[in-house]
């Protein structure tokens, strides 16, 4: 065969095609660069953890043709990744894995000037409930023993969370207000140090995540009493819910991935349908299962109405704490 | 016993062609890593965990732990060489390391450390056999009085550290705290001196910051001025004769030091949030304390190398402990270790080492293997980084720079980041001018925010009532000996002038 230019070019061509992944024909759009993947919080967190489980299901089954890159932004409750989303160079490659300070941080700190209602949605990739947890040598076993408890011991009774405004000293607000419990609240930087200082009972009960208090439970240390879910968990049937109790109240830790804002539609299409199929994989699926996290997944509309409506929760609730 | 056949089954498991390949591939890139200024084992870790879901979680975690090794004893390398703490635990292997390789003997203070390291892992990892189980109940017992009070303890024990001069030491000490507060607060939840607005500041600073801008800008300045250009290069040669008589050197001056550092440095190590720099920071201010030749520290002693070195190995090994055993990290190396369990499908807490024996025994055995590995490795480059100190200063200089604005740039990827540095470096260089110690600002930036939150904490938890320091069972003795420590000096000049008059 005689290599003329145009056998040549249309060769190359041929090679070059083959040589991608078969994704990239799906749609026109194709990352160009190194994907900025924020997390909005610290190494080891719930976030954290999400954010490079999900890196890892991309790169083991090489679905982009360009690496995700996870980098934490967490300073400042995810004020330093919410005003590196802001004011992203390049929005069609800066993404980020959120959790609730995605809704509390641009409220609380006006002067950051984030709304995040300008922010692409991508992908739900699912909600984290909050179990109350006490030590099992407290000889606690249900809610309202423990409620009995915290007034008998008029303002002393020591809980530990994650510091004020953060997800979990919302729900102990809640649940204070709706008990009239005085508690003795110690912020910690992270919900593993917690469930650390619960283990050695150095605090009386926490407000966690199933996944940070999951390795205590197994062992017997720790008690569920409440889930602050809408139904009782799969995972610890015999816990009774808020919404059990009288009171209408659940709260989740949302586990997002977002775009920055001003993303192009087609680059935003890309990025669902890539975590869209992670999100569906056996590997994300039995992450949800073993760790207790609901699914929620929902389509672009209904997360802009879900973000106006959790942004309004919020803003009311801690307005709560604050008076 | 019952120990002797798990743990032989977890070294043979770390011996299978696989993971002793996993092994030399991760003590290597970690020793180099860690040998990069600002890019420590946290970074290599982060870094290569995606690669560890294509091999089963037993390999994954020996080959992630090789390189948090390697990279522990890559960090002394930058200490020595360019005289940046390429992390927050190599800081102390500075003081002595720094002043060996400018009198033409980084050859033995580099030995010096790879076989203090090499001690610290193996004791730490001996310990780390036979009490694992009863060494993690006992850091649960460590609530943030007992923390607060270890870190007061890291403080007494450099008090000394900056010379003569204290009235500099306690200015430099506070100018780094006042640095530590900086940014977001855990406590109220609000942002702190978040400096002319400048969004910045609402991550705080870091460490890397400034350690890069004091010893990589600073420093380098210092030495240019000092010099005006006539820089006398000492011209250190390597050969295996000279390996082996910087050995034997190393064992002579430097076994002091390797024991205090093993066994603090895995104690500290063991406890949740201390992690392995306050380990080293206290093992070489106490070995300081007990030698007999106090005045050859921070002139070049191999006991001041030995110390640290021996220390961070160890005390890396001791944050694994309780990670495995409560799901908590000590360090944020181990921080994403532990989300790389996860990951795996496991859960680290109490049950792992019933439910995953071979997992917890094939990583045990793999902390031998490493050990060994990092060593024979470590030895083996180091006639390749003394090497590179016999490059004239004039190509040397400018290398220390650049190699310090990438390391700076690529911990955060912050430009930032990038400014602070610089005006760090020339802060440092007039500070130094006039005769401040700056050592004393850079640890005061590692201990200050585990310090002040524990602080803070103990004192909500009583009410105010500063007593909980030493009313505690644990907390009490440290408190006690750390204010014993911390007036010392002031007992000593009280009696030299009693004697006088």
């Amino acid at each position: 065969m005689k290599l003329s230019k145009r056998n040549f070019l249309g060769l190359t061509l041929a090679t070059a095609l083959t040589a991608l992944p078969l994704i990239a024909l799906a749609d026109g759009w194709q990352p160009k660069r190194p994907i900025d993947f924020t997390i909005m919080a610290g190494a080891g967190g719930g976030a954290d953890q999400i954010a490079r489980f999900v890196q890892s299901v991309v790169d083991a089954n090489d679905m982009t043709n360009r690496p995700l890159v996870p980098t934490n932004r967490g300073g400042g409750s995810g004020a330093e990744a919410l005003l590196h989303l802001k004011d992203a160079r390049d929005p069609d490659h800066t993404i980020m894995v959120t959790l609730n300070s995605f809704y509390t941080t641009p409220i609380r700190q006006e002067a950051l000037n984030v709304n995040i209602e300008s922010f692409t949605p991508l992908t739900m990739m699912g909600v984290d409930p909050f179990v109350l947890w006490v030590h099992k040598n407290s000889g606690i076993t249900t809610f309202e023993q423990y409620v009995e408890k915290v007034k008998s011991m008029n303002g002393e009774y020591v809980m530990g969370g994650t510091g004020a405004g953060q997800e979990d000293s919302i729900v102990i607000a809640y649940m204070s207000g709706a008990y009239g419990l005085d508690i003795k609240y110690i912020p910690y930087d992270g919900g593993g140090a917690v469930a650390k200082d619960l283990a050695g009972q150095q605090i009386m009960a926490t407000v966690n995540n199933p996944a940070e208090a999951k390795g205590f439970y197994e062992a017997g240390e720790f008690v569920p009493l409440l889930a602050f879910s809408d139904e009782r968990m799969g995972a610890y049937p015999n816990v009774p819910t808020m919404k059990e109790k009288g009171h209408d109240f659940s709260y989740y830790n949302q586990r997002a991935i977002v775009g920055a804002p001003g993303m192009s539609d087609q680059a935003a299409a890309y990025y669902r349908d890539i975590f869209g199929k992670v999100y569906e994989g056996d590997e994300w699926q039995g992450y949800l299962k073993s760790e207790s996290l609901s699914p929620l997944p929902m389509d672009e509309a209904t997360t802009r109405k879900y973000w106006a409506t959790q942004v309004e929760n919020h803003r009311q609730l801690l307005s709560e704490i604050e008076n | 016993m019952e120990v002797f056949s798990f743990l032989a089954d977890g070294i043979f498991l770390a011996l299978q062609p696989v993971n002793l390949a996993l092994i030399l591939i991760g003590v290597t890139v970690g020793l180099f890593i860690g040998a990069m200024p600002g890019l420590g084992s946290v970074n290599g870790v982060a870094i290569l965990l995606p690669i560890t879901f294509l091999v089963p979680p037993a390999s994954a975690i020996i080959f992630l732990a090789a390189i948090y090794y390697g990279a522990m004893y890559g960090g002394a390398i930058s200490s020595v060489t360019l005289g940046i703490p390429g992390a927050s635990t190599a800081v102390a292997t500075t003081f002595d390391g720094r002043p060996l390789a400018l009198q033409g003997r980084a050859s033995l203070a580099l030995v010096t450390a790879a076989l203090a390291s090499f001690v610290g892992g193996t004791v730490a990892t001996v310990f780390f056999t036979l009490f694992a189980p009863l060494l993690a109940s006992v850091a649960l017992n460590f609530g943030p009085p007992e923390i607060f009070a270890l870190m007061l303890l890291a403080f007494a024990t450099f008090v000394g550290l900056g010379g003569d001069d204290i009235p500099k030491t306690i200015f430099s000490i506070c100018f780094g705290l006042v640095l530590a507060t900086v940014g977001f607060d855990t406590i109220s939840g609000a942002p702190r001196l978040v400096l002319f607005d400048i969004q910045g500041f609402v991550r705080g600073i870091g460490f890397i910051v400034l350690a890069i801008g004091v010893y990589g800008i600073g420093e380098m300045l210092w030495t240019l001025e000092q010099t005006r250009g006539e820089i006398t290069t000492t011209n250190p040669k390597m050969t295996a004769k000279g390996l082996a008589s910087d050995a034997k050197e190393a064992v002579q001056r430097g076994w002091k030091g390797t024991w205090i550092g093993s066994i603090l440095g895995f104690f500290v190590g063991v406890l949740p949030a201390a992690g392995a720099t306050p380990g080293s920071l206290m093992s070489y201010g106490v070995a300081k304390i007990i030698s007999k030749t106090p005045h050859e520290y921070g002139n070049g002693s191999p006991d001041g190398v030995a110390a640290p070195e021996a220390a961070n190995n160890s005390a890396s090994t001791g944050a694994m402990l309780p990670m495995l055993t409560l799901g908590i990290p000590g360090s944020p190396t181990t921080a994403i270790l532990l989300g790389g369990m996860v990951i795996w499908g496991l859960t680290p807490g109490p049950r792992l080492f019933l439910d995953e024996s071979e997992f917890v025994w094939g990583l045990i055995g793999s902390f031998y293997v490493s050990n060994v590995a990092a060593v024979l490795i470590n030895l083996a480059f180091i006639p390749l980084f003394v090497w590179m100190l016999r490059m004239p200063f004039t190509i040397l200089a400018p290398l220390i720079v650049v190699l310090s604005i990438i390391g700076g740039f690529a911990a955060s990827r912050s430009m930032h980041d990038l400014w602070m540095i610089v005006i760090f470096g020339l802060g440092a260089f007039f500070l130094r001018k006039f005769d401040y110690p700056l050592a004393p600002a850079v640890l005061a930036i590692v201990l200050g925010p585990i310090a002040e939150p524990t602080l803070r904490q103990s004192l909500l938890l009583s009410s105010g009532d500063p007593s909980i320091f030493f009313t505690r069972p644990i907390a009490g003795p440290i408190t006690v000996i750390a204010i014993i420590l911390i007036l010392l000096p002031a007992l000593k000049l009280l009696r030299r002038n009693g004697r006088v008059s």
